[in-house]
């Protein structure tokens, strides 16, 4: 159990002050001059022994990206860019962040730019957040008159930080779609290599990293690596917000550590499973990309990248989607399938041809309107856009219905038989709930 | 992908205002010597402000004279970008997430809703007030159900609430953005599980940190004072240079305090909230106020 003392985002339910002066008296800003004086390599090293994996959902070591950045050029200036297009169904964490601690965000840049050496950070916050964004905007004009950050600021390291948005597309997630979007296109990803770090922003060195991933960098410095390492378990360290959702009691945001047990952490924070532990059905551990878990898998579940990994799925963004007996699990995975329809920007054939195909057989499995060798048809296409795109929103279409066809191959059956037996059936449940 | 096309009726002309004019050079600023292109989004966003929620053709034209790009890549962005409507809507512009984590929790209750009291998607009501549209994840499914509002978001609707805040939109009453059931952001409902301690509040935080980094220069300097002198008259040196800090701490060659996780209060079989140890009161205070640092 993780106790206050550890947790980073200390108004994550926006109870106090959101301001500079309620930021400084938690903590932030708090000698952040010493941090930088102790230079960009002791950053990247402190950063590398906390095992910080990034937060935006692949889990890449933060530490080391940041020491990707390659040495800086006559005419090349670096960019530091932070990726606050929070989209994925299921995730709501960075959103307290921008709202409630915009000042740990903020101080995150100026560390990670100063590791980086970039002198100018943009933060891209999705076009939804509109009063999120607002409240980031506000943050950053605090800053700049306390001087804090700037061309000329009390740090001594020039640097500027603005704030752009989008106006959703959830494929601006993607770290090269958002660049593509922050210079003013459609929101489609690159081909990579050349990488962000060599060919960015206006082809400059670019990192993208995450809210959580930038936010949590000030502190980590002040209390240590060694202090993150030593929370959650090996190669899975550190604290991590988590988003629950669905069926459970008391949904909501909490900051947790790394590898706490799927029951602990409902059971804490979330009132437990709606109807009891009994009526659990399924979960998807990290947002809506990550292959469904059936009820038996998630009894004894450690929410940490690894032990998910193993199962076949992924923590993602920690983004827990609980779901009750009262599911119809094919339709609520054929909505996810429409959501990548929705979204697919268009530019690789076996996402934009294949999202579609994907949601129109899976939403006429859900009335059984199929056949069972279409099952296994299902799956052969999701193996044919997995792998075959540009970036990884073909994947993540893909695995939600791998993960489905995985466990819950009997209900689609049983839909199929129950169709095949009453052609007119009584209405199904029309929704997921 | 969404097949999105401009309206048929179209505005003749469009022409930001004056403030607006000024608004936009800001943003253009924001961006380096002749990338004024990545502002197009947050100008099409204002044009679509201005004309009542909706972007109509000449402002694409508009905007992209004034960013010197080529229309069609303004355009590209407006049909690209499901934020940019490109026909009217309603006064009170309802985006109604309808993805799983609010279907789950019954959002397509809410969608009969819309349909009950708006009509059909996209359609505007006879006044003008209102017209919706089903959007994907808007990202606060904590608070699931939940919908948009032109620029607010209004959460843990129920089709009752929700029936009300619609009727109170069109009637031009004022609302209660947010949560409607009194939650504070996304706060588990009746109580938080976490973040009880006021140690973490009452300003104590500040500058405790840096004992471990005290405890290492002391630590340091105490080598290489030993090198010269005894070492048993170094010690007490480094010492009294921590200050009144140290007064229960650890021999100087110890380990940094804050190396390691705090008391994990489970192995007592104890919450973190039932008592004040291991928390922030313990530790030390700041010895000098913080945020001077010239």
């Amino acid at each position: 159990m993780l106790t206050d003392r550890d947790r980073i985002f200390t108004n994550l339910y926006g109870r106090q002050d959101a301001g500079l002066k309620g930021a400084l008296r938690r903590g932030a800003w708090d000698e952040t001059k010493f941090l930088l004086e102790k230079g960009k390599d002791w950053i990247i090293t402190e950063m590398k022994a906390s095992g910080l994996r990034g937060r935006g959902g692949a889990g890449f070591p933060t530490g080391l990206k940041w020491s990707f950045m390659p040495k800086p050029q006559e005419g090349r200036p670096h960019y530091l860019v932070v990726n606050a297009d929070e989209s994925e169904p299921g995730t709501c964490k960075d959103r307290e962040i921008m709202r409630n601690d915009p000042h740990l965000l903020i101080e995150g840049c100026l560390i990670a730019s100063f590791a980086m050496e970039a002198n100018a950070c943009y933060i891209y916050v999705r076009g939804e957040y509109v009063r999120e964004r607002e409240a980031l905007e506000r943050a950053v004009a605090e800053a700049y008159e306390e001087n804090l950050i700037g061309p000329d600021n009390k740090h001594g390291y020039p640097f500027d930080l603005y704030v752009h948005h989008g106006a959703g597309a959830y494929i601006c997630g993607e770290e090269t779609a958002l660049l593509e979007s922050l210079e003013g296109k459609k929101g489609m990803p690159r081909l990579k290599p050349p990488f962000p770090a060599n060919m960015g922003l206006y082809g400059c060195p670019t990192t993208v990293n995450n809210v959580e991933s930038i936010a949590v960098a000030g502190t980590i410095l002040r209390r240590g690596g060694s202090w993150f390492a030593g929370l959650g378990k090996p190669n899975n360290t550190g604290t991590k917000l988590f988003s629950i959702s669905g069926h459970v009691e008391k949904p909501c945001n909490v900051e947790e550590e790394m590898g706490i047990s799927f029951r602990e952490l409902v059971e804490r924070h979330c009132g437990g499973i709606r109807g009891g532990w009994d009526n659990l059905y399924a979960v998807i551990p990290g947002g809506s990309s990550v292959p469904v878990l059936p009820e038996h898998q998630c009894q004894d579940l450690s929410m940490d990248f690894d032990t998910l990994k193993n199962l076949k799925t992924g923590l993602g963004t920690a983004a827990v989607i609980v779901m009750d007996k009262s599911t119809d699990i094919v339709r609520a995975i054929a909505r996810i399938s429409y959501f990548y329809k929705h979204e697919s920007c268009g530019q690789c054939t076996p996402c934009r041809e294949g999202t579609g195909w994907m949601w129109r057989v899976l939403d006429r499995m859900a009335h059984g309107r199929a056949e069972k060798r279409e099952i296994d048809m299902l799956l052969e296409v999701t193996t044919q856009i997995e792998g075959h795109t540009i970036c990884a929103l073909g994947d993540a279409a893909a695995w939600p219905v791998q993960g489905l066809i995985r466990h819950f191959r009997h209900e689609i059956e049983k839909r199929i038989d129950d169709y095949a037996a009453n052609p007119t059936p009584p209405d199904y449940a029309i929704a997921a709930e | 992908m969404s097949v999105r096309r401009l309206a048929e009726i179209q505005p003749e002309s469009f022409a930001f205002t004056q403030d607006n004019l000024q608004w936009a050079e800001g943003q253009i600023a924001k961006y380096p010597e002749g990338r004024q292109a990545s502002a197009v989004i947050p100008l099409l966003w204002k044009a679509q402000e201005q004309n009542g929620g909706w972007v109509p053709e000449p402002a694409i034209r508009a905007i992209a004279e004034m960013l010197a790009m080529p229309t069609i890549r303004v355009m590209e962005v407006a049909t690209f970008y499901t934020m940019f409507n490109l026909s009217p809507v309603g006064e009170h512009f309802v985006q109604l997430c309808g993805t799983t984590p609010c279907a789950l929790r019954g959002a397509n209750a809410l969608k009969d809703v819309c349909r009950k009291v708006i009509g059909e998607e996209r359609h505007v009501t006879g006044d003008g007030k209102l017209s919706w549209l089903e959007v994907e994840c808007l990202g606060a499914c904590s608070n699931a159900p939940m919908v948009q509002v032109n620029y607010d978001y209004f959460e843990d609707l129920t089709p009752e609430s929700f029936e009300a805040l619609l009727g109170d939109l069109r009637a031009g009453k004022a609302v209660k953005t947010g949560s409607q059931t009194g939650r504070s952001c996304s706060a588990p409902s009746g109580g938080d599980t976490s973040l009880l301690d006021e140690a973490l509040y009452d300003g104590s935080v500040v500058g405790a940190w840096r004992k471990r980094f005290d405890e290492q220069a002391a630590g340091d300097a105490t080598e290489s004072d030993s090198a010269a002198k005894p070492a048993q008259s170094a010690r007490p040196e480094a010492k009294a240079s921590k200050g009144k800090a140290d007064a229960d701490a650890k021999p100087a060659d110890a380990k940094p305090a804050d190396d390691r996780p705090s008391d994990r209060s489970r192995r007592e079989g104890q919450p973190a909230w039932a008592g004040g140890k291991g928390g922030v009161a313990d530790l030390p205070r700041p010895s000098k106020p913080s945020g001077e640092e010239a």
